[in-house]
């Protein structure tokens, strides 16, 4: 069936409103896009780092899920759906289940590509039937925006500040979305709420309906943490997927396939000015370093198409 | 009948894990534990269980998906010991915390660093408050016996708290000992079926566990905690009685041996325990009144009723295989005395650690410990409160 999003919006909510994520936040976005992919008739066990997310959502003694969700620790997402789905097996060969349950874990960037980076790759790893996202913002948002290893280069964080001598985050962002990849399991893709969510959604749903371990990475940006103005975030997210700063692509059965290749793609600059931590970028003396980042930028593009077979 | 065997303490906790069928198992290697999971998950290969085991990366994670496991409703065990608790440690409070009666080994040894691989009590005693139950073993016999009983500690309705069952690295993990085992139809239906009042899979009741708690709700959720720990006091003594009723072996919060007309007297916990009984029938054949409590429960803590049981010695020593670096005695110490305030106040109390890293503790070092008390309760008098056993100052 061909993707429709108004159709799709009339699907039951499986995320209520009044959750206290901030206006302009890319993360509520990813989540509910990624719950409307499963079936109605599924239930499903929700994992949640410690983090926004899981703060905003579930504060007692309310709760913003419908489903199963159950919150840990930090670093452990993985690790505790990994738990739950192992449950689901044990307790189905004894008759014990009803229905089918999907298992998904959410952890922000810093859950993800740092702190519970182990636990992920564990759990990817013994192949368990179930979908991590990440809902990548480039920093720990929830502690006030320091940098993880997901933050670009030269990024203002308060733990990477830009300063007279050194003009913030001082490394590259890591690949995590290829080192998932490397981990050859059924299905790893790179996505964002771009558009009309088409490619979000379809994505999420492969990861869900999929068997076996399935990774997502998902830019969500922050408009504290990046500083833009709220209403932009959507254009925030295109700006990163027109510079190829972000590609959408997807590895099944470790075949690489790009989804989106940009008519023209803009220089990156158009995607670091509207975004504050970025603006100490655009001075004079700092020129080099938007140059730098351009051609990071394209090293990685041009790695991507080679994999892809669109060099 | 009952059946006999020969096997060591970490075998004879793998054939309690079979007996007990759990849903789940994840686990960590980790000497001296590693044979647990090592023997489990042959059980595991052979189908003679319906287990789901998890051979996760890390201690950590094993405790994670543990939580994972019995917040899914699934019965969920494992094993660990020093570093592998204390990588444990963070989830160790949010286990309890979540009330999920996960039923873990933990075979003691010394914790980092130095590195060492031998027994003391330094990871569990570390854990003491993180809100686990926690049950302490003689010998191969009672970390069979108390593996069994947890479950049904763990699970009682009241109590829904996970529970440690401790015993000693090498000493009793490895020494093959003769063992009583029951039948596994008798400790199936001894344990009963698993039903969680709340569970992830539950899909028509849909949960939401692990909420951020702010502090309008959190001192109660704590409070409630704490009142799960006191049901556990009385719970672990009906388990207890049900347990006697099956197999013949009694358990209480601790065992007194021969303290019923005793003038002095050690509070020893695990293996040592053994070394220790059989000095206090050498000192009784010399006509000394020496007795001993080997205590069994440490968390919830027997304050009332171990504080009464030194009520009526001169003397008492207090043995600790940790040490707590207070300055003030081991952990053991600490809260023994604490109950004697109210209840033994006019016994005399001393400290003593020993055998830290596995340092051997022979009979006639526990010797000299009645001596000590003998001269105590001679004079009325105690020259050092803190000591060592057994080291080279």
């Amino acid at each position: 069936m061909a993707y429709n999003l108004k159709t799709l919006t009339e699907k039951e909510e499986r995320i209520t409103g009044g959750h206290r994520m901030c206006a302009g936040c890319g993360a509520p976005i990813v989540v509910r896009t990624v719950l409307r992919a499963l079936k109605p008739e599924d239930h499903a066990v929700i994992g949640v780092a410690t983090g926004c997310l899981e703060v905003s959502t579930c504060l007692y003694p309310y709760t913003a899920w419908k489903d199963s969700f159950i919150h840990s620790a930090f670093e452990n997402a993985a690790a505790t759906v990994s738990g739950a789905e192992a449950a689901y097996r044990a307790l189905a060969k004894v008759g014990k289940v009803k229905g089918t349950t999907k298992f998904i874990a959410f952890g922000g960037d810093g859950g993800t590509y740092d702190i519970g980076f182990q636990a992920l790759s564990g759990a990817m790893e013994r192949g368990h039937d179930m979908v991590y996202v990440c809902y990548d913002n480039e920093a720990y948002m929830n502690t006030g925006i320091q940098r993880s290893s997901s933050t670009p280069k030269y990024a203002d964080t308060t733990t990477s500040p830009a300063g007279s001598e050194i003009p913030g985050k001082v490394q590259f962002k890591k690949d995590l979305t290829m080192i998932m990849a490397a981990h050859n399991i059924p299905y790893v893709a790179q996505t964002a709420p771009f558009r009309n969510l088409k490619d979000l959604y379809e994505k999420a749903e492969k990861a869900l309906y999929t068997p076996g371990p399935a990774f997502l990475n998902v830019l969500a940006p922050c408009p504290r943490g990046w500083r833009y103005n709220t209403p932009q975030l959507m254009e925030i997210v295109r700006l990163a997927i027109e510079t190829c700063v972000w590609p959408l692509y997807e590895v099944i059965e470790g075949k690489f396939i790009l989804n989106y290749k940009p008519k023209n793609k803009l220089p990156v600059v158009e995607y670091l000015k509207p975004q504050g931590r970025f603006r100490h970028l655009f001075t004079k003396e700092n020129e080099g370093l938007l140059d730098e980042i351009q051609k990071e930028v394209d090293r990685r593009w041009n790695r991507l198409l080679e994999l892809c077979g669109e060099a | 009948m009952a059946i006999k065997d020969k096997l060591s303490g970490n075998e004879a906790i793998a054939v309690a894990m079979r007996q007990i069928d759990p849903d789940v198992v994840a686990a960590f290697p980790i000497t001296p534990s590693t044979e647990v999971p090592q023997y489990f998950s042959q059980f595991v290969a052979n189908g003679q269980v319906h287990t789901e085991f998890v051979a996760v990366e890390s201690e950590h994670s094993a405790m994670s998906a543990c939580i994972g496991a019995e917040a899914a409703g699934a019965r969920t065990m494992t094993a660990t010991s020093s570093q592998g608790l204390a990588l444990m440690w963070e989830m160790l409070y949010i286990a309890a915390s979540l009330r999920l009666p996960i039923v873990m080994s933990v075979i003691n040894r010394a914790l980092s660093g130095p590195i060492n691989i031998h027994n003391d009590h330094s990871d569990s005693m570390g854990a003491r408050d993180s809100g686990w139950i926690q049950l302490y073993c003689e010998n191969n016999q009672e970390a069979y016996d108390n593996l069994i009983q947890a479950i049904r500690i763990a699970e009682h309705k009241d109590v829904q708290l996970p529970v440690m069952v401790c015993y000693d690295g090498f000493i009793t993990s490895h020494a093959v000992e003769n063992i009583e085992l029951i039948e596994d139809e008798k400790v199936k239906e001894f344990i009963g079926e698993y039903k969680p009042q709340y569970s992830l899979l539950d899909r028509d009741n849909p949960i939401s566990m692990g909420p951020l708690d702010m502090p309008a709700f959190y001192f109660e959720h704590k409070r409630a905690q704490a009142e799960a720990m006191k049901n556990a006091k009385r719970v672990i003594l009906e388990v207890a009685q049900e347990f006697e009723k099956l197999t013949g072996r009694k358990y209480g919060y601790f065992e007194e041996y021969k303290m019923e007309d005793a003038e002095v007297g050690i509070v020893i916990m695990n293996s040592t325990a053994g070394t220790a009984k059989f000095v206090v029938n050498e000192l009784r054949k010399q006509g000394i009144k020496a007795g001993l409590i080997k205590l069994r429960v440490f968390r919830p803590f027997p304050f009332e009723e171990l504080g009464k049981a030194l009520s009526h010695l001169k003397a008492v020593a207090i043995m600790d295989k940790a040490e707590s670096f207070s300055t003030a005695g081991g952990p053991l110490f600490t809260e023994v005395r604490s109950a004697m305030f109210d209840y033994a106040k006019d016994t005399k109390a001393v400290s003593y650690i020993y055998g830290l890293g596995g340092r051997d503790v022979r009979p006639d070092e526990i010797m000299g410990v009645y001596k000590d008390l003998l001269e105590i309760a001679r004079t009325g008098q105690v020259k050092s409160t803190f000591n060592y056993l057994g080291v080279r100052e």
